[in-house]
């Protein structure tokens, strides 16, 4: 299936998904909006609140404010959370509320032009997102070094590691009751996935544990390139990102396979 | 792919078969649809109508047996066969966070057309279906009727070669059905082929130059509508009501009237060629029921002949 899958990515006929969803939005524009504001109200409540209670911190042998040490998972919190919400939720209303897909793929698109052109709109608003984001970090002087702008690239690797998985977790819900168990995942991610204080903290057992979460990953990631300490862990972390974009793009294929073309 | 009489069919099937894990939906129908023809498929619910036409659009794929569409193979070919189809589905499935125009111009993007193109034809379409002044309204604020009329119009974007169209009018009222009707008699003048799939029968008389009845997956009878009155039923039929519920005990004394005779919980029906011949003869003999009722065959006693009168479902 990928090897169909991958070569197509791009296409011109799963570009025209990526048209439709622009023209959703274009009439939802208080979403748009709502995607931009998100992020950096965690900025501001976050980095201008917490950063006078909290003492600057060792990072990397390098003491770095509260709010430099937070902001970058943030970015990474905020390109999960749109990736999610906007692959699950808007699948699971075409996939069984709406039932679009299946008129779409009456036409010349098929499933995987369907599956590819999601990602590919996914990919694209967050790099609009992830842009604005970085740039009122380094307005806000919550840069840790120029290295920062490397956060862009690897916001849209976990965008797209989390909107392949969100395509093909949105296969498996049947109801809208089904949403809290997305929730019920996303919530402690986001709260212990080293977001707001290094995993180190953490029992080892428990740090263990938590650095198989995506969103620590990409959270690690961001926060070595913002302050440019580089290792080659983070190859690694790449990695896992793009192993999990892979693996979820290839079931959500194969779903969408059997639930709209049996 | 050649027909039975050697011409030229825009869609052929042999053998043609769909199977889900252990269960037949289709099993090895033979048919053949010519260009320019209005063909009906008519069924019970479960008769295998939906999946026929899920494997004629190039969506579903054929289990076994051999399937053309334009020349083509659905298997291989299917974004070229899509790309000159309309395709009604049974249930509406249009973006209801869209307006009624983006609705059509977002489809037509997906058959590559400019906008400039979709622009014109959408105003067109608009008109078509009596929707002009909703084009600016969010779809999920439409009727039923109009949801319909819609979905019709965004299956004809691409100005398609053949329409399918599955159960088209049911749950509308009779108003929003003859408007549809009259639709599809201009497609159909334009020289557009029509697919239907049907369970009302005066739509199957009313649409379909020809039609195949299927039952359980099978087809189970092939003609025009006249003809498949002419070959399954009598030309007129009798309906006979006594104001009681034993009817079995007239069996046996009504039965040398007709060609054919069923007992009903509610009436009995006589299948004869002159029903009002018929009558007078059930007079004479001194039977009185408490109403009659002459009237022609249609294509529901065919149906019904054919598909029995139990529930499938």
């Amino acid at each position: 299936m990928l090897t169909r899958t991958l070569p197509r990515f791009g296409s011109r006929r799963s570009w025209h998904i990526f048209e439709r969803n622009f023209a959703v939005y274009r009439s939802q524009w208080l979403m748009l909006v709502s995607g931009f504001f998100e992020p950096l109200f965690y900025l501001l409540s976050v980095g201008i609140g917490l950063n006078h209670l909290i003492a600057p911190q060792l990072v990397g042998g390098r003491f770095i404010s509260y709010a430099t040490f937070v902001a970058p998972g943030m970015l990474a919190t905020s390109a999960m959370n749109g990736a999610v919400i906007d692959s699950i939720f808007n699948t699971f209303f075409r996939l069984k509320i709406s039932h679009s897909y299946d008129a779409v793929l009456s036409t010349p698109l098929d499933v995987t032009d369907v599956a590819l052109g999601e990602v590919w709109w996914a990919l694209g608003r967050a790099a609009i997102y992830a842009a604005s984001f970085i740039t009122c970090m380094v307005l806000l002087g919550d840069a840790g070094s120029a290295w920062v702008v490397l956060c862009w690239p690897a916001a849209l690797v976990t965008s797209l590691a989390f909107s392949c998985a969100g395509l093909a977790a949105a296969t498996y819900i049947r109801s809208w009751q089904d949403f809290d168990l997305v929730t019920l995942i996303q919530l402690p991610l986001f709260l212990f996935s080293g977001t707001f204080f290094p995993i180190t903290l953490y029992p080892h057992w428990l740090g263990a544990i938590i650095s198989i979460s995506p969103l620590y990953q990409s959270a690690a990631l961001m926060r070595g390139l913002s302050l440019g300490q580089f290792d080659v862990v983070m190859l690694g972390r790449v990695a896992y990102l793009v192993a999990l974009a892979l693996a979820g793009l290839w079931l959500a294929a194969r779903r969408f396979q059997r639930i709209l073309v049996p | 792919m050649m027909d039975g009489a050697g011409r030229e069919g825009i869609v052929v099937a042999r053998g043609l078969t769909k199977r889900f894990g252990d269960f037949e939906a289709v099993h090895g129908i033979d048919f053949s649809i010519e260009r320019g023809e209005s063909f009906g498929f008519l069924g019970p619910n479960g008769a295998g109508k939906t999946s026929t036409m899920r494997m004629i659009s190039a969506v579903s794929q054929p289990t076994s047996g051999s399937l053309s569409v334009f020349g083509l193979d659905p298997r291989d070919d299917g974004p070229e066969i899509r790309a000159r189809l309309g395709v009604v589905p049974q249930e509406d499935t249009l973006e209801l966070e869209l307006t009624v125009r983006l609705n059509l111009e977002m489809f037509g993007r997906y058959f590559d057309l400019p906008r400039r193109v979709l622009r014109e034809r959408a105003d067109e379409l608009l008109a078509f279906s009596q929707l002009s002044e909703r084009a600016d309204d969010k779809v999920d604020n439409l009727s039923g009727g109009m949801k319909r009329r819609l979905t019709i119009a965004r299956a004809l974007i691409n100005r398609p070669d053949l329409l399918i169209l599955d159960e088209p009018t049911t749950g509308l009222d009779p108003q929003a059905r003859h408007l549809l009707w009259e639709r599809l008699y201009r497609l159909k003048r334009e020289g557009v082929t029509l697919i239907i799939t049907t369970h009302y029968m005066d739509e199957a008389e009313q649409l379909c130059d020809r039609l195949v009845v299927m039952d359980r997956g099978a087809i189970v009878a092939e003609g025009t509508p006249r003809q498949l009155i002419a070959d399954h039923s009598t030309r007129e039929v009798v309906e006979l009501r006594f104001g009681t519920d034993a009817h079995e005990q007239f069996e046996r004394d009504l039965a040398r009237f007709a060609q054919r005779i069923e007992i009903l919980p509610d009436r009995i029906l006589l299948y004869v060629d002159d029903g009002d011949e018929t009558l007078r003869e059930v007079h004479a003999s001194g039977i009185t029921p408490a109403s009659a009722l002459v009237r022609r065959s249609s294509l529901e006693d065919v149906f019904l002949r054919l598909t029995g009168r139990t529930l499938v479902d």
